[in-house]
């Protein structure tokens, strides 16, 4: 099998991932859009690891993996937050930033 | 005297602590604070005495002494060190500030006892002495120029003392600005003599003294060349023109009376108005290498005591009169320092017995007042002799001392003075020494004139509403001894040239020329002239004296208005000045605020517009960020395939 087949998958992962992250409301939803988009990286990095046969990329992927770790923790403890004061997971309405 | 300079900082320091006792005391020093500041004056005059006759005692080449007291700063190579010098002529200096200062600390502590303010008062005048002593003991330009800016706060504090009228203190913040004027002549001259000197300190300039050379023309000073010398010496002029009040610096000193009479006789006659002469002598090397400077300074001193004797003949305020006579006897002191080292001796003798004399003059006028319920106007005055026989006498001395009557004091130090200007070529003589001789006329005729105006004649003042009396005895005794400084002073220091011999350490040894007319007769004309001057005085004001000013001449209503001083000033200064500021004024706020102001307005306005971009909804950041992603990454690629393009 073609190994750029891997490159496609992660870029169609990734299309999903950012399509989900911009059109979806609900921030629960958007969140599994940004881990995908993660993940979607992840696969990424690991393929061209093995297309140039080195191991920069794969350790690349276990960074990836901590870090996106971390931020699950953090994101979903503010959603959760900002769901219990305002009674609703849309990311539409947590707009008090604009200008 | 380098045994005894160690307590010279004394002088100075015993003033300076009274007045910090005095000011940061606060209301606890109010009933008897004043002593402390008599105290602190009188411990200065005492050192004085003994520094003075330790001095007397030492040998006249050991009579220079500088005392170094600690580095004011010190930047790369240069450093600045504070430190005094004691000579003859500071101690001369020192004595005429310390004794009359005491004697005017002692009749203040009378004048002002019904003032609410007598601890701020004393205070002040600590402050002026300390300040005073600083300028003449000074050993360098920068000390020097401390105590001038001291002395010019002492004397605006001062001059405002009554600040809640509204002239005085218009009358105080004038002399203070008129002042800076010439102050920026003493920066000057300090900017250029170390620029071509590297050294500001009178050791290096004019040489210690020490070396029994007195001061020496092969010091610093020979450095300078010609055109410097003569731009120092003007920019020195300038200074002096400032503080003593000399043309064309003139016109603060009439408002200055505004201040309490004890500071009149104090600082705006005896002391701080004659530190100009004392810059001009104690600058003497500088002036004798600059001929056109010491010409402008003649003529600066020939101008101003014209000047001031017409003001002085018109002026109905009694110190105001005394003040324009002031500046016309200063005209003289700087007339005689402009002469050369022919003068200097002569300017700081005329000097020494004009503090006397006319602290004398002033103390009467002070003590007129105090019987005549602070009244000024001389027309108000008449037949007080009888009512205040002492203070009457004392003024007596002053007034023959000041138009030269032999033996009295100002005939030794005034008489030389014309003399002095009666030497030389060409037309000088005549033009100095005659404008010298027509100021002793007018002199005599204004002095006189006030003298009749306020003890002789008839009294124009009623009894029940004025109740002119003696002042009391601390207010008198000081008068008395001012008094018999007027009558014996001049001739003392004058028998046998003691005084000129003594400041020879100071100013140097200057030869005896003759003058182009022979001295018995230019003598004998002075005496005629002033005696003409008084009979006329005496004559025309003996009998009715209007209650109001006629109008009188052309000339006398000029002479009323200070010769247009103040308004030559504000057509030539004051109005082009605010001219200007209103001109600057407009452009700041046509121009340059309201330029700004529209930058300012559309950047604002910008980023309102900007503002609405920030929708708050993290999916437009989102979509954002992707597009900036998407765009990178064209750019990217676009970049790569050109380069593989070019590349192949």
């Amino acid at each position: 099998m073609d190994i750029t087949n891997y490159v496609v998958l992660a870029c169609i992962l990734f299309a999903i991932g950012a399509t989900t992250v911009l059109l979806r409301r609900n921030a629960i939803v958007v969140f599994m859009g940004v881990e995908l988009m993660l993940n979607a990286t992840n696969l990424a990095f690991v393929t061209f690891a093995r297309i140039h046969g080195d191991l920069t990329g794969q350790v690349l992927a276990f960074f990836v993996m901590v870090v996106a770790a971390a931020e699950v923790v953090v994101g979903l403890a503010i959603i959760v937050t900002i769901f219990r004061t305002r009674r609703s997971a849309s990311v539409d309405d947590v707009n008090l930033l604009h200008g | 005297m380098n045994d005894v300079i160690g307590y010279a900082p004394w002088l100075v320091g015993f003033p300076l602590i009274g007045a910090a006792i005095l000011l940061l005391g606060g209301r606890a020093l109010d009933k008897w604070g004043h002593w402390i500041g008599v105290l602190a004056s009188s411990a200065s005059a005492v050192l004085g005495i003994w520094l003075l006759f330790r001095m007397i005692g030492a040998e006249p080449v050991e009579r220079v002494a500088d005392h170094h007291l600690s580095t004011w700063l010190s930047a790369g190579g240069l450093d600045v060190d504070l430190g005094l010098r004691l000579d003859p002529l500071s101690m001369t200096f020192v004595m005429l500030v310390t004794f009359v200062g005491t004697l005017i600390h002692f009749y203040s502590v009378e004048y002002m006892a019904h003032d609410a303010h007598r601890r701020r008062f004393f205070a002040y005048l600590n402050l002026f002495i300390a300040a005073m002593l600083v300028l003449v003991l000074a050993d360098s330009y920068l000390v020097l120029f401390v105590g001038w800016e001291g002395v010019g706060l002492a004397s605006y504090l001062l001059i405002g003392f009554w600040d809640h009228k509204r002239p005085n203190a218009v009358a105080a913040k004038k002399a203070f600005v008129m002042n800076r004027v010439g102050d920026m002549g003493l920066i000057v001259a300090m900017a250029l003599l170390f620029a071509h000197t590297g050294a500001l300190d009178f050791g290096t300039l004019f040489g210690s003294g020490a070396a029994g050379e007195g001061i020496a023309a092969a010091a610093g000073v020979s450095a300078l060349d010609q055109g410097t010398a003569t731009a120092v010496g003007l920019a020195l002029l300038l200074a002096a023109c400032g503080k003593s009040a000399q043309f064309p610096l003139q016109a603060w000193l009439g408002d200055a009376m505004a201040g309490p009479t004890p500071v009149s006789a104090l600082i705006h006659a005896a002391t701080m108005v004659t530190a100009g002469v004392y810059l001009l002598v104690r600058s003497g090397p500088i002036l004798d290498a600059a001929p056109t400077a010491q010409l402008v300074v003649v003529i600066v001193g020939a101008v101003t005591l014209i000047f001031g004797a017409i003001v002085g003949c018109a002026k109905d305020d009694i110190k105001k009169a005394l003040a324009a006579s002031t500046m016309s006897q200063i005209g003289y002191m700087m007339l005689a320092a402009g002469l050369g080292p022919v003068g200097y001796a002569f300017a700081i003798f005329h000097l020494l017995t004009h503090g006397f004399f006319k602290a004398g003059l002033f103390l009467g006028a002070g003590s007129v007042m105090h019987g005549m319920k602070d009244e000024v106007d001389m027309r108000g005055f008449g037949a007080l002799s009888r009512v205040m026989p002492l203070t009457a006498w004392s003024m007596i001395f002053g007034w023959l001392a000041i138009l030269g009557i032999p033996p009295f004091s100002g005939f030794w130090s005034k008489d030389k003075i014309i003399e002095a200007a009666f030497v030389g070529e060409g037309w000088q003589p005549w033009v100095f020494g005659g404008a010298a001789l027509i100021g002793a006329g007018v002199t005599a005729f204004y002095m006189t004139r006030l003298m009749t105006m306020t003890f002789w004649g008839r009294p124009r003042w009623t009894e029940p509403e004025y109740h002119p009396h003696e002042s009391p005895a601390l207010m008198v005794w000081p008068q008395v001894i001012l008094a018999v400084g007027s009558i014996a002073l001049g001739g003392v220091l004058a028998f046998g040239d003691i005084f000129s011999t003594w400041l020879e350490p100071s100013v140097g040894h200057a030869e005896h020329h003759e003058p182009v007319l022979a001295v018995p007769v230019l003598m004998g004309a002075t005496i005629a002239v002033v005696v003409l001057g008084a009979l006329v005085g005496y004559l025309m004001y003996r009998r009715d004296v209007p209650a109001e000013a006629p109008r009188g001449s052309f000339l006398t209503r000029a002479a009323r208005r200070d010769l247009y001083q103040d308004a030559v000033n504000e057509g030539l200064v004051m109005k082009p000045g605010q001219g200007v500021t209103a001109v600057l004024v407009t452009a700041d706020e046509g121009v340059v605020a309201r330029g700004w102001g529209a930058l300012a307005a559309g950047v604002a306005g910008f980023g309102a517009w900007l503002r609405r971009a920030q929708t708050g909804y993290v999916r437009a950041y989102a979509a954002s960020m992707a597009a900036g992603v998407l765009i990178i990454g064209v750019v990217v690629v676009l970049v790569a395939t050109v380069g593989q393009t070019a590349g192949a």
